[in-house]
Order: C-alpha cells, then structure tokens, then sequence
C-alpha cells in the first residue's frame, strides 16, 4: 500500500499481548484514516454501550494516508475513543511530530485495549514494541514525563502522554503530545488514565511511500501556493496564531462572555492576537509538514505568572478571558500552560470555571466551598488558581474536574452549564452565528467547531460570504462543512489547510499518495459516510435527538451588548431541515435508505 | 558566482518540510530518518534548527575517507560522495564536526548533503525562507544587514 503503511498495532492491556494486523484496504479506501478509520474499529470492536472509563472501552491513536507525507499541514493523528465527558463516540486531533512518527515506526493505528494491572507506558521503536513499568511516573507532570521517558528510551523518541489530570480521570483531561500539543476533547485523557497507561513513546524510522511521487508534487506544490497566498492561511495565522479571530468575533457581536450571559467584551483587545505577537510571544512554530505556523512560543517573565510554553490559541484566550471576563493576558497564558502541564483541554477547563464564577455570582457555590478562593468573574488569581487545582486534583479543583454540567447538575442548575452533550461550547456564539449553533447541536462528539466551522462563511468570508444572522440555507451548509471536515480530519489534514484549499485539492493529493483514485465526490462521501458512522455509534450508545440542541440560554436569553444585540439562536427551527437533508427520519435516525448509499446497512 | 545554502534558523518553525522533500529527492520515499538536512528541535524553548552539509572548505570527512570516497569537486568546490567507492567505515560520522554525515543504519549508507546536484529540494520546500539557496556573496551580506539592523533598533530606542 502506499499513503497507508499496511499493518495496525494491537496492545492488550490487561493481558500485555502485542500483536498486529493487516489493514483491510477496502476498509483504508472508505474511512481514509485517522478519525475516519478510528470510528470504524470503535464501532467493529466496542459496544457503544460500554462505560467509557471501563477496561472495555478503547483507546486508538491513529494517523491519515498523508500523515508523513509533504502534504501542506498534514500531520496530525486522531484519538478516538468513547468520550469520558460525553458518553459519545470521541475524535479529538493533534499535530505537532508524534503521528508522523507512529507512521515512520511502520504502523497506521495503534488500538489500545483493557486495562493494564499497574501504570504502564508503551515503547515503540519500529517492530520492537514494549510495555514498561510507569510506576515512577506516575504523579508527573507532561514535562516531567517527557523528560523521564526519553532517559529510559531514546533523547529523540516522541511521547505522547497524560498528566495528573488523565491520572485523576479529569473527565476532560487531554492527551498530550510533543509536551504542547493536545488531543484535547471529550476526556481522551482520562480515558488512557482509566487504563493505566501513562504514556506512548515512539520512535519510527522507515517510510510513508508515494503512488506517484510526480503527481503528488504538483498537487503540494498547487496546494502549498494557494494556502501561502491565502490572507488566513499565509500570513494572518502565522503573524497572530487563531486568536487574531478575538477582535475579529468581538466586532461582530459574537465573542461569548461571563458564561454566555452576554456576546461582547469591551476589554477583548487586551487578550487577542495582536496583543500576544506585541509582548508574549517568542516566534511562531509549526507541527509536522505545516507550512502555516500558527503555533505559538510564548514566554512570561512576571514572576507571578512565570513559565514558557505554547499557546494561547484562541478559544483559550477566550475561554480563561472573556467567558471568565478576565482581560489579564499573562494570567490567560499561564492558565494555558497549567492545563498542557497538567493534561487538559483548555476550552473545558475553561468554560467549566465560567460556569463557576456563575454559580458563585448566584450564590450557589460559596467562598466556602471554593477554600476561601473570590470565583468571581474577573478574577485573574483566582481563575488561575481553580485551574492549577483542577489539574493537580486538590481542594475546589476536584469539583470542577467533573466539567461544567455535571458541576451545575449537581447544584440543581443543569441549565447554566454551556454545553452540548456535556461537552462545553467554544468560543463563537450561537445566537450571533446561526450556522455554528446547528454545527454544535449535531457535533457528533459534543460541542465543537472544529466539526463545522461555518465560522468561515459566516464571519470571515471563506471561502465565500454568507450571511450570519439567517437560517436560510444554513442546514447544508452545515452538512457541507461537517462531511468535508470529516474526510479531511481523516486524511491527516489540519483543518486549517482549509484557509487556502477545498476537497479538490485534498481529493487531488490523496488519490497521488495513496493510488487510489478519489473524486471530489468520492472523498465528500467518505465524509458523509464517517459521519453517519458516528452517528450510529451515538444512536447505539443510547443518545437521541434530545442530545442534539443548545442550552436554553442560546435560545431564550438574548445577548445584551455589542453588535449582536437581541440576537437568539433558532436552532428549532434549522434542526428539522438539517435531519431531512441529512437523509434522516424524525427522530434523527439514519434511514435504510442513506446507509445503502453510504453502504453502511446492516 | 557559486551559491550556498544559507540557514536562518530563526526563522525556522520545525516543520521539517525540508526533510520530507530531501527523502523523496533521494530516496523516493518520504522517510526523515534518511535526509540530508535534519531539523533540531529544542522543544522546551520552541526554536528549531536545519542542518545539513556545510561542504567545508578544509573538510574533516575528506580527510579521514580513505578510499577516497569523499572528494571536493574542482570546480563547484562541493563536497562529493561516491557511493561506489564508499566502503562504510562511517569515519566520515565521526569527524564531521557538526554531526552532518549520516549514517543510516537502514540502508547501511553514508548519507550527506549533495545540493541536489544546484536545486536543493529543501530549499524549495522550506516555507519561511529558513533554508535558502543563494549566491555565495549576497549571502553574507544578507546575513549583515539582518543583524545590523537589531543594532539599527537598538540605538535608536
């Protein structure tokens, strides 16, 4: 095969088995790879039913068919798992350097199963694959992991890893790679942490092959120039990393604050892009095969805050600023380094202390609860400080650790937590952007924009303009994005690549790698296909199209201030059209018919 | 006028473009642990560094190569590797001062930079100018006025 190694790698947990396994090229030629090819092994081997932090449940780290490959900003892999936060199937990415070397170690998958008796961590250096003790590592953090792992291996070997909070079962605890980058979503961390496995360290030195190595250049070479000469793609992300997109969501009313209470921030600026190139940031990074450098090296020297790490990226900047209404950029960063310490997805983390800072401001959580610690919005100390416990699973920290729904449940309050499928909403207001509201009521993993980010059309006019404040062809637009993500994210693809090229281009490259050939057509359907999949990984797991809308306040209260004024989401109205188009029933259930077409009937 | 590759490391974001396109130049195959240009990347601190070749002037791995494998070309002045003649010693490895010959225990061959025979593909695949392949004399002066100007900035604050 070329594209695609060929072979997966199967470690057994409890037993400590290693063995692998052809890839089905049928199988590689339908769901490509990485969150695509993840799914279809969750729904062959698990039953959707299964308690995620059970031994039956399964971890799969997996890259796509470009993964390893010249292709611009292909180089990610996708954990997929049965979300610990939302009890739905989970797919959560991440680029830096670690899913290109899985690949160059020779495999395409890595299924992790059952539970290993005592911490352990896998080593994989090409064929030779081992699983060593970690019970000294255990309690460490990212870096100190990272640093451990590579004296008893390899300087060079990339480790994958979780923190204290994947230990702890933080149920949006991230796993961590190349110690800044994230797997973030849905609790993939707490997930490896209920299997006692600490951390995989890979070094892989043979080969991603090429179809036709002439074709595939000039399809990088047409794809390299159109995302270079793309104002987002080429320059834009490079010279601010995501949170350019704080002023940009500000002004057009859509920048959710103080738990969504309202949707504008008057202090944004202090937070966003252009301050943090201006005093923060040290240079941009890419991962592996990016030609856009979004990332972002960034340094603080106030010794209140002190550290050097990466980030913050926009809906981090958002989430610990303006939900938390804080306009303290130093305390924002450093909030961000905890949680890549620590093993979190920031946006969770985040928008669960948003929620906090409600229920204090409504006096359903007290001083007294929080250890003597003022939760209230705006304050920097404080908002820095429930996030370190949280991570280090201390004091007001484990309360939060549950995430924002099940805290607000708790409470009697389910209501004020800003969630879809208990996964916390990021940084774009359904009310203002009508389009990103029906993408995080259907997210299949919860609550996400990278699902469909309609935030494109919608606000920054790519690849063409829609407007935001209509309903009206939102559903398959919608559809559009959510199948095009799906097949992209399973090529290996960062989404951002989008900020320049379309299935075209992806289709164009991926049919050179792989010597498959794909039409645009057909790489569309293995994303409508993916979807459907996880959709009836969902329906099976026992969700319904109760789980497929936003909290009342995005359709009730409508936002306060700013150029969005008055604004509601009219999800009810959009969800119907959605399903229909969708190929779905009523009920939001896949009919005989679409699985035939997607060849997915039972 | 003769050309050289010029490395700007502060402007490199550790994609490692460069080493995918140096891989499936010579080895049709993308494979990072097969290049002639590797990207150090000092994690903690975010900054990265591309490596390969310098075609020494007084080139220890000439010195040491006794089947006379390595010579410099009259002409370009380049370091050249014939393969035919290598006998594997990997003497080489252990005398380029910057870790620039490789052995690649796959293959069991020694690896090093070749400018791709005047169209460097790590050039031509580095997407921030990182690697550059330039004449030999605007290099320098480039590389002057790029750090005069941190004085320029320096002394008019």
């Amino acid at each position: 095969m070329h594209g695609w190694i060929g072979k997966v790698l199967r470690v057994n947990l409890s037993t400590g088995k290693v063995s692998t396994e052809a890839l089905d090229p049928a199988v590689a030629r339908d769901y490509l790879g990485a969150r695509g090819l993840g799914v279809k092994i969750m729904i062959d081997e698990v039953d959707p039913k299964v308690d995620p932090l059970s031994p039956d449940n399964k971890l799969v780290f997996v890259p796509g068919p470009l993964t390893g490959s010249y292709a611009p900003s292909a180089g990610r892999y996708t954990v997929v798992t049965k979300g610990a936060l939302t009890g739905a199937i989970a797919s959560a990415n991440s680029g830096g350097v670690w899913g290109p070397e899985l690949k160059f170690a020779g495999y395409d998958a890595l299924i992790c199963e059952g539970a290993a008796p005592k911490p352990v961590y896998l080593w994989i250096r090409n064929q030779t694959v081992e699983l060593r003790d970690a019970s000294h590592l255990w309690g460490k953090d990212v870096p100190e992991t990272t640093d451990a792992i590579r004296a008893e291996t390899d300087d060079d070997a990339k480790i994958a890893c979780i923190g204290p909070a994947g230990e702890n079962r933080v149920l949006f605890a991230a796993i961590m790679n190349d110690l800044h980058r994230a797997a973030g979503r849905s609790g993939t961390g707490a997930v490896m942490g209920s299997k006692n496995l600490k951390a995989v360290a890979v070094v892989g030195t043979g080969a991603v092959t090429c179809a036709d190595p002439k074709t595939f250049e000039r399809a990088v070479m047409k794809a390299r120039d159109m995302i270079q000469k793309h104002p987002v793609g080429g320059t834009g992300l490079r010279l601010y990393g995501t949170n350019v997109l704080t002023n940009i969501l500000n002004q057009v009313g859509g920048y959710p604050t103080k738990n969504f209470q309202d949707g504008h921030f008057p202090n944004a600026d202090k937070i966003g892009g252009e301050t943090l190139a201006a005093t923060l940031l040290q240079r941009p990074k890419g991962c592996f095969a990016c030609i856009i450098s979004c990332g972002r090296v960034t340094k603080i020297t106030n010794p209140k805050y002190a550290g050097e790490g990466e980030g913050p990226e926009y809906e981090t900047a958002w989430g610990f600023g303006g939900d938390c209404y804080v306009d303290d950029l130093e305390a924002v960063t450093k909030a961000n380094f905890f949680c890549n310490e620590f093993g979190m997805d920031t946006i969770s983390m985040a928008a669960t202390v948003a929620c906090a800072m409600e229920l204090y401001e409504k006096g359903l959580i007290t001083r007294e609860d929080t250890g003597g610690i003022a939760l209230e919005f705006g304050n920097a100390e404080a908002m820095v400080e429930v996030t370190r416990l949280t991570g280090i699973g201390e004091g007001f920290g484990k309360k939060l650790a549950v995430g924002s729904y099940r805290l607000a449940d708790s409470l009697g309050h389910p209501e004020l937590s800003m969630t879809v499928k208990k996964q916390e909403i990021p940084a774009y207001d359904a009310r203002a952007v009508q389009g990103i509201g029906l993408n995080y009521a259907t997210a299949n993993g919860g609550a996400a924009h990278v699902r469909g980010y309609t935030i494109s059309p919608e606000v920054l006019g790519v690849p063409f303009k829609v407007d935001k404040d209509t309903i009206d062809g939102k559903p398959a637009l919608v559809i559009l994005f959510q199948n095009l993500t799906a097949a992209l994210d399973s090529t290996g693809s960062c989404l951002f690549a989008t900020f320049g090229i379309g299935a075209d281009e992806l289709a164009e490259m991926l049919s050179a790698v792989t010597g498959v050939a794909y039409t645009t057509a057909d790489f569309m359907k293995c994303g409508d296909r993916i979807w459907n999949l996880e959709r009836q990984f969902n329906l099976a797991a026992g969700l319904t199209t109760q789980d497929d809308t936003l909290p009342s306040r995005l359709l009730h209260e409508p936002i306060k201030t700013g150029n969005s004024q008055g604004m509601l989401s009219r999800l009810p109205e959009m969800l119907p059209v959605y399903y229909e188009l969708r190929g779905w029933d009523a009920d939001g259930i896949p009919t005989a018919a679409k699985l035939g077409e997607l060849g997915l009937a039972a | 006028m003769a050309k050289m590759l010029m490395i700007n490391a502060d402007k490199c974001t550790g994609c490692r473009n460069c080493e995918l396109a140096c891989s499936m130049a010579h080895e049709g195959v993308f494979r990072p642990d097969a290049t002639r240009v590797h990207v150090y990347t000092w994690e903690r601190e975010g900054f990265s560094v591309p490596m390969m070749c310098q075609h020494c002037r007084d080139a220890p791995c000439i010195t040491v190569c006794t089947p006379h494998a390595l010579t410099r070309d009259p002409t370009s002045g380049w370091v050249d590797l014939d393969d035919a003649k290598c006998i594997g010693c990997k003497m080489c490895v252990q005398a380029c001062p910057f870790g620039n010959a490789i052995w690649d225990a796959v293959t069991h061959t020694v690896l090093k930079c070749d400018y791709c025979g005047g169209d460097p593909s790590c050039a031509k695949f580095c997407p921030t100018h990182a690697i550059e392949w330039v004449d030999d004399l605007v290099a320098t002066r480039t590389r002057k006025r790029a750090f005069s100007e941190k004085f320029k900035h320096a002394f008019s604050e």
